[in-house]
């Protein structure tokens, strides 16, 4: 397999499943351990895999965890676009992720916190009192169905026959 | 009273293997390897086209044939996969799944005394069908040692003035056996020269792991004399529409079409309007599901190949079919012992044929987990058996 055929089988799998194991993995792509984890780790070098993360219902593990989106619109600052201002917000380590949008406002950040008054606190005492920032809008997550592709509601049973012709 | 049943139907082979499925699907705490059905749900696109189909209403008969719009989907996928060009208003039929067609081929082809050359194992229903059709069934064993493939030789040999239909049900349930183009050729020969029509049975064509599927159809002087056949059910996962397609020669079709007509009316509209979603955009889906196939093909012959499994490698499907005949005993009676045991359900290789004898058929139309826990089961089983006989 070529080289840049079997990281993309690679990405593939496992964006799905971190836990992977290598050997499966090797012999299900037609190649052998050492060669997928050598992909992998220069994967991880080059920043193509940036982390493994686990996806957690909270809510199931009994804590109340709440998510919030915020829009922020932000005077973009002379020399450093968006970028800077950016930066000082993705360094709070309860920022889950920070994107620049087209449209409207101009980040979008999602926040987990354990309260309503953590993520109420961060807003206004982080994020409004910073210069560059016009304005704010937040949104509480009420119920996540779907995320990171996965969706987290209860799934069907299989009903497939046992055996069928 | 009179006796209220045709002699035809009735003397027709009860098929043995069902009391075995019955037994089986009967046991709640059994695992299975036996199933002939993708694990994937039908694409969402697909599903969710089919629930706007209801919807708007489209909830009337189509034109017997078909759906123009689909008819001309069929085409442009057929034209685009496998490189055979069809007329959608004349050489296509939409049917109730693809045994629908291989049920209409037979009924329109085939005069009483026909001989038809069935290569077994193959799927259950080629048989049956040709004798509903008085037609003659003529079996043709394939080999273990030939990968399952049919031979020119093997074809020759079976081949009497009375033939006039050969099966080519490849890629193959449950052998999982595929023909390139190299062995279709001297197949192709063999065909012409003895002037015989091919029902080319093409629903595993999406799942070829050896480079793309190719179809009889496509040869030279060959599309004139096969019914190609193919489907919704396995390459888009949607086994329970019951959706497939027979394309070939007009005069063929028509006469196809109005038995069609009178037994079916139409396929089911919502069925079809899916099926045109499926084919104009899940292309990428169909790949990302054979790429899963697979990969769990290249696993499951990684572990025969461990547990000392005898088992030729097939590229097509979504079967293997591994020997058990160093354990002595019958295909029926190993699959029973290994349900019996171990709760976990394969369906013997006489299922499709004499000549499946000594084989079992073992699906690979599950997830990793399930196969690691089924194959687990399966290795202790053979240990045991092999301890046994020392």
């Amino acid at each position: 397999m070529a080289n840049k055929e079997t990281r993309r089988a690679i990405l593939n799998y496992i964006e799905k499943n971190s836990k992977a194991d290598l050997g499966d993995l090797a012999i299900m792509l037609g190649t052998d351990e050492v060669t997928i984890a050598n992909e992998i780790q220069d994967m991880e070098k080059e920043q193509i895999i940036c982390g493994y993360h686990t996806l957690i219902d909270w809510d199931k593990a009994g804590s109340d965890m709440i998510t919030a989106l915020i829009e922020v619109r932000v005077t973009p600052q002379r020399d450093q676009g968006f970028d800077k201002i950016a930066e000082r917000i993705y360094n709070f380590p309860e920022v889950t992720s920070v994107y620049l949008i087209s449209g409207g406002y101009d980040l979008l950040i999602t926040l987990e916190g354990w309260t309503l008054k953590d993520v109420s606190q961060f807003v206004s005492e982080k994020l409004a009192p910073v210069e560059a920032i016009m304005s704010t809008a937040t949104y509480f997550i009420l119920k996540k169905y779907k995320d990171h592709g996965t969706i987290m509601v209860p799934q069907k049973k299989p009903e497939r026959m046992l055996v069928t012709p | 009273m009179k006796n209220p049943l045709s002699q035809k139907v009735v003397q027709l082979e009860p098929s043995g293997i069902r009391k075995f499925f019955d037994v089986v699907n009967e046991m709640k705490d059994a695992i299975s390897l036996g199933v002939g059905e993708p694990d994937f749900d039908t694409p969402w696109r697909i599903r969710e086209e089919g629930i706007y189909t209801l919807e708007r209403g489209r909830t009337f008969y189509t034109s017997n044939a078909g759906l123009m719009e689909l008819k001309v989907e069929i085409t442009k996928y057929l034209k685009n996969r496998v490189n055979v060009s069809y007329d959608p208003k004349s050489e296509v039929l939409v049917t109730v799944g693809g045994s629908e067609a291989i049920d209409m081929m037979f009924r329109a082809m085939i005069d009483p005394g026909d001989e038809v050359l069935i290569p077994q194992p193959s799927y259950v229903s080629y048989l049956p069908c040709a004798v509903m059709a008085d037609g003659v069934p003529v079996v043709i064993p394939l080999k273990n040692e030939n990968q399952f493939k049919l031979t020119a030789e093997e074809l020759e040999a079976a081949i009497t003035p009375k033939t006039k239909i050969l099966v080519m049900p490849f890629p193959n349930n449950p052998t999982g056996a595929i023909m390139t183009r190299e062995d279709l050729a001297p197949i192709v020969d063999v065909v012409i020269k003895n002037d015989l029509y091919v029902l080319s049975d093409e629903i595993y064509s999406e799942l070829s792991y050896m480079g793309d599927h190719v179809s009889i159809a496509s040869f030279p002087g060959m599309k004139e004399r096969t019914i190609l056949v193919n489907g919704f059910s396995k390459g888009f996962a949607m086994t329970g529409w019951r959706l497939g397609y027979a394309c070939g020669p007009a005069p063929i079709i028509e006469q196809m079409t109005k038995i069609h007509q009178y037994a079916i009316m139409c396929a089911p509209t919502n069925s079809q309007y899916a099926a045109v979603e499926g084919l104009k955009n899940c292309m990428g889906e169909v790949q990302k599901m054979r790429e899963a196939y697979n990969q769990r093909r290249r696993y499951l012959m990684h572990e025969f190949k461990r547990m000392g499994l005898e088992c030729f490698e097939p590229y097509g499907a979504f079967y293997v079919f591994p020997s058990i005949k160093e354990f002595g005993m019958t295909s029926e009676e190993f699959a029973t012992r290994f349900l019996e045991e171990e709760k976990v359900a394969v369906v013997p290789g006489t299922a499709f044929g004499e000549c499946g004898e000594g084989f079992l058929r073992i699906s690979y139309a599950y997830s990793l987990e399930d196969l690691k826990e089924a194959l687990g089961r399966l290795e202790h089983f053979i240990t045991r058996l092999r301890a046994g006989k020392k």
